[in-house]
């Protein structure tokens, strides 16, 4: 039993005599499941080559998918942007699930509304939420910008948000001028990224299409920086760093650092930081704009070509030394400014860092799964450090993803072995680290459970999981730190190695056992 | 010239396939480059241009690549007679899925494909007959067509789809560009039919741009696959389907309806002796009791 002055949690609690007896009891006499070594035995065989096999002519079904939906991404850019709330057109529950999962990332609240369409809005159609909902919004939390994203109920009913958002503003609930730029976010297609770059490019749709006349490239001297879809709070900030260190001017379009990252000081902010409307309305004006998930920006990079007329600069995520060395270039390149002495340097004590851990990394197999860019970016930073990449698993991965990786591979010995999968799920991936072991595996929480799995398989198959993705929601402050930049090459080392060393240190820890190399200095 | 993207809706069976595709043959006559995109899950809006059973629809074919991003515009674009550009939306089986959605998928596809060239100097969509929900208001979204010509005959159901169909404009027209380009009479040879569709016409604010009279040639066309434009260029009809064409061409009559109230339709019906002036006493009676 629970004593007041002593309250448990599950574990240990669970594994106490009495309730040892009551879970057995209630598995016995209640839940009519099979034995227990019936159930190890199926356990066994979906360990096996032959299921892995069958788990990979799986046609209709995904188990476990290594991604979120459109309006998340959607909801995550607005959220970058000065006093912007986020309004989801659809479902309720689709907002709490949005909200709850960066919560449960940040840490912060999030702030997000929802006009709540129910059963009679999907007959009738959404245009009296929009109606009702917009004006609440606006009377309620006052932002200067509301921008609309929708939910698969929305669509699939075919909602036309410009209509439903212009025959608001008719009917004078919200005024003409107030600015809510909108983006259709059907969860059903793409994922989260997707959401990002949809409701980016509806965002800047709004601000710039009309008003082109008088806009000139170059003018402002600035660049222009689109983050895409990034939970890593340190890669704002790192990308402000470096820019600032070269003497380039620059706008950050979606910064949403400020608002996931507020003080405990009694102050409540539901709105802080972020890129600013007159920020939006100059990005034309920029010399060119930087795509830093360029894989996943499409619709993006083709507006800011068609319309704003920028070259955009072929670089892949500034993730590992080359790309971040390739980063820094094409943005000298393009303002004609030099690169510092600081960041040489910072750029040298990467690849000291790099020397002195090399000899822990060199070979050492790593599975992992993610986003496009950052599974591109990643491969690539492991090749560096001479891991050799087993299995790449991309779940919003297309046939441009594995052509891209196809060829960032060939470059690299380390890439020979790899094998790359767009569009499976974690399910998939629990089959390969299962049949085909790696040292370790690279992904975002949900890894966990894989390594549960392959623990139970016997320790000899157990697969660490090193947590760098999104979400990550059973350890804290990850999200705060830096994956880009050199700064970022430098924290995913340290990780990286040190979880080598831990793991090692585990192995080694047997009292005369395996404690041979149980060594103080590594 | 900028590109004209026209929509055609009216009631079920009333030959909207039929007379789309003729008046785009003749438009491509003409030299117009033309495209056709069938927004009804039957799929059977472009088979007179392709001579063929039916074209393979986007949803079919996304269906089976696993999504639609694995498609490439040509699986789907297919080119039939005078150059005319097909495409076909495809959707659902009856009584299964959401087949608006697949008007939305497929027209979301064919932006982001660049299917919409400046070439074009036509775009038509075919509408399944009711806008029954979003999906199948898609077309006429901001952005797409912005002229709707409704197909229907003196019967009164098509002129009550029509009327319907005209209170459908007036709520996208409110808040975009799209509006009411015209009715076109499919004739059924009903009585005085010209003069009635013209006066519904008249009542709505637009205007019957065409009487087209009924022909057999265009079934014997049809059997043959065919629009009568290609299969018999010297017949008659195919002249009415070349002046429909031109009237179209030449079309600057666009207009936000003001449809008419069931009351003022019947009133119209009456007027024009389709319908006895109400009489109470036969409502409800069977022909027997009669």
């Amino acid at each position: 039993m629970q004593k007041v002055d002593d309250i448990k949690p599950c574990y240990p609690l669970f594994r106490q005599d009495e309730y040892k007896e009551s879970l057995g009891n209630k598995k016995a006499k209640f839940e009519e499941g099979h034995a227990d070594e019936k159930v190890q035995e199926i356990f066994n065989w979906t360990t096996t080559m032959e299921y892995r096999e069958l788990n990979f002519q799986r046609e209709a079904l995904t188990v476990n998918p290594a991604k979120a939906c459109q309006p998340l991404g959607a909801v995550l850019c607005a959220l970058g942007f000065e006093k912007t709330m986020p309004y989801v057109h659809g479902s309720q529950g689709c907002v709490a699930y949005f909200r709850t999962y960066f919560n449960r990332h940040f840490r912060e609240p999030v702030s997000c509304v929802s006009d709540s369409m129910t059963e009679d809005a999907a007959v009738f159609g959404g245009q009296k939420n929009m109606i009702d909902g917009l004006e609440n919004a606006m009377t309620m939390y006052k932002p200067d910008m509301i921008a609309v994203s929708t939910t698969c109920m929305a669509e699939v009913i075919g909602d036309d948000l410009n209509a439903f958002i212009t025959n608001t503003k008719k009917a004078g609930g919200v005024p003409m001028e107030f600015p809510t730029p909108y983006a259709h976010t059907p969860s059903f297609v793409g994922s989260h990224v997707t959401g990002w770059d949809n409701m980016f490019e509806g965002i800047i749709r709004y601000f710039t299409l009309n008003t082109m006349e008088g806009k000139e490239v170059g003018k402002n001297g600035k660049i222009n920086i689109v983050p895409g879809f990034e939970t890593y709070l340190g890669n704002y900030r790192v990308i402000h760093r470096m820019l600032d260190e070269m003497g380039v001017e620059h706008t950050l379009m979606s910064d949403p650092t400020e608002v996931l990252d507020t003080p405990a000081d009694g102050e409540f902010r539901m709105y802080a930081g972020g890129t600013t409307q007159d920020e939006v309305k100059d990005a034309p004006n920029a010399k060119t704009t930087f795509l830093l998930q360029p894989m996943q920006l499409e619709k993006t990079r083709k507006f800011v070509e068609n319309t704003w007329k920028h070259e955009v600069p072929k670089i892949t995520i500034p993730m590992g030394l080359e790309s971040t060395d390739d980063f820094l270039m094409k943005v000298a390149e393009a303002t004609g400014k030099e690169i510092p002495a600081s960041l040489a340097k910072e750029r040298g004590r990467l690849v000291d860092m790099m020397m002195d851990s090399h000899t822990w990394l060199h070979g050492k197999k790593i599975s992992l799964y993610g986003d496009p860019d950052f599974c591109f970016g990643m491969t690539k930073f492991l090749m560096e450090l001479g891991v050799e990449p087993l299995h790449v698993l991309c779940n919003n991965g297309s046939k441009k993803w594995t052509k891209a990786m196809k060829a960032m591979l060939e470059e690299s010995p380390y890439g020979a072995k790899t094998q790359l999968f767009a569009g499976a799920d974690l399910w998939h991936f629990r089959s390969l680290v299962l049949t085909e072991k790696p040292d370790f595996m690279i992904g975002n929480s949900y890894g966990k459970f894989i390594q549960r799995d392959t623990l139970h398989k016997g320790k000899e198959f157990e697969v660490p999981l090193i947590r760098i993705g999104f979400p990550i929601f059973d350890r804290h402050h990850l999200h705060r730190a830096t994956t880009l930049g050199y700064e970022g090459a430098m924290q995913m080392l340290t990780t990286l190695v040190n979880s080598v060393m831990e793991r090692l240190d585990e192995e080694t820890r047997g009292m005369g056992t395996t404690d041979f190399n149980h060594d103080l200095v590594r | 010239m900028a590109m004209r993207q026209c929509a055609i809706y009216g009631k079920g069976g009333i030959g909207k396939s039929t007379t789309t595709q003729n008046l785009v043959a003749a438009l491509a006559e003409m030299g117009k480059k033309v495209m056709i995109v069938g927004c009804d899950p039957k799929a059977d809006s472009t088979r007179l241009i392709l001579h063929s059973k039916a074209q393979n629809s986007v949803m079919e074919l996304a269906a089976e690549a696993g999504s639609v991003e694995d498609l490439e515009l040509e699986d789907v674009l297919s080119v039939g007679y005078g150059g005319i550009k097909c495409v076909e939306s495809g959707g659902p089986e009856p009584g299964v899925g959401c087949a608006g959605r697949g008007v939305i998928t497929a027209i979301n596809f064919l932006e982001e494909e660049g299917a919409y060239d400046d070439e074009l100097d036509f775009v038509f969509y075919d509408v399944l007959g009711d806008v029954v929900c979003g999906g199948f208001a898609m077309p006429i979204r901001e952005n797409k067509a912005q002229e709707i010509y409704i197909v229907c005959s003196g019967e009164m159901m098509a002129m009550y789809a029509a009327n319907n169909i005209a209170k459908g404009i007036v709520k996208y027209a409110n808040s975009g560009g799209v509006r009411l380009a015209g009715l076109i009479c499919n004739s059924r040879q009903t009585d005085r039919e010209d003069e009635l569709i013209m006066a519904l016409a008249e009542k709505m604010g637009t205007q019957m741009i065409h009487f087209i009279p009924r022909a057999n040639s265009v079934q014997h066309a049809e059997i043959r696959r065919m629009t009568v434009i290609e299969y018999d260029p010297t017949n008659p009809q195919a002249d009415e389907y070349r002046s429909l064409a031109n009237k179209i061409v030449n079309n600057k009559k666009f207009v936000i309806p003001t449809p008419i109230t069931m009351d003022e339709l019947e009133a119209l019906l009456m007027e024009f002796g389709i319908m006895e002036v109400e009489d109470e006493s036969i409502i409800g009676k069977t022909a027997t009791a009669a």
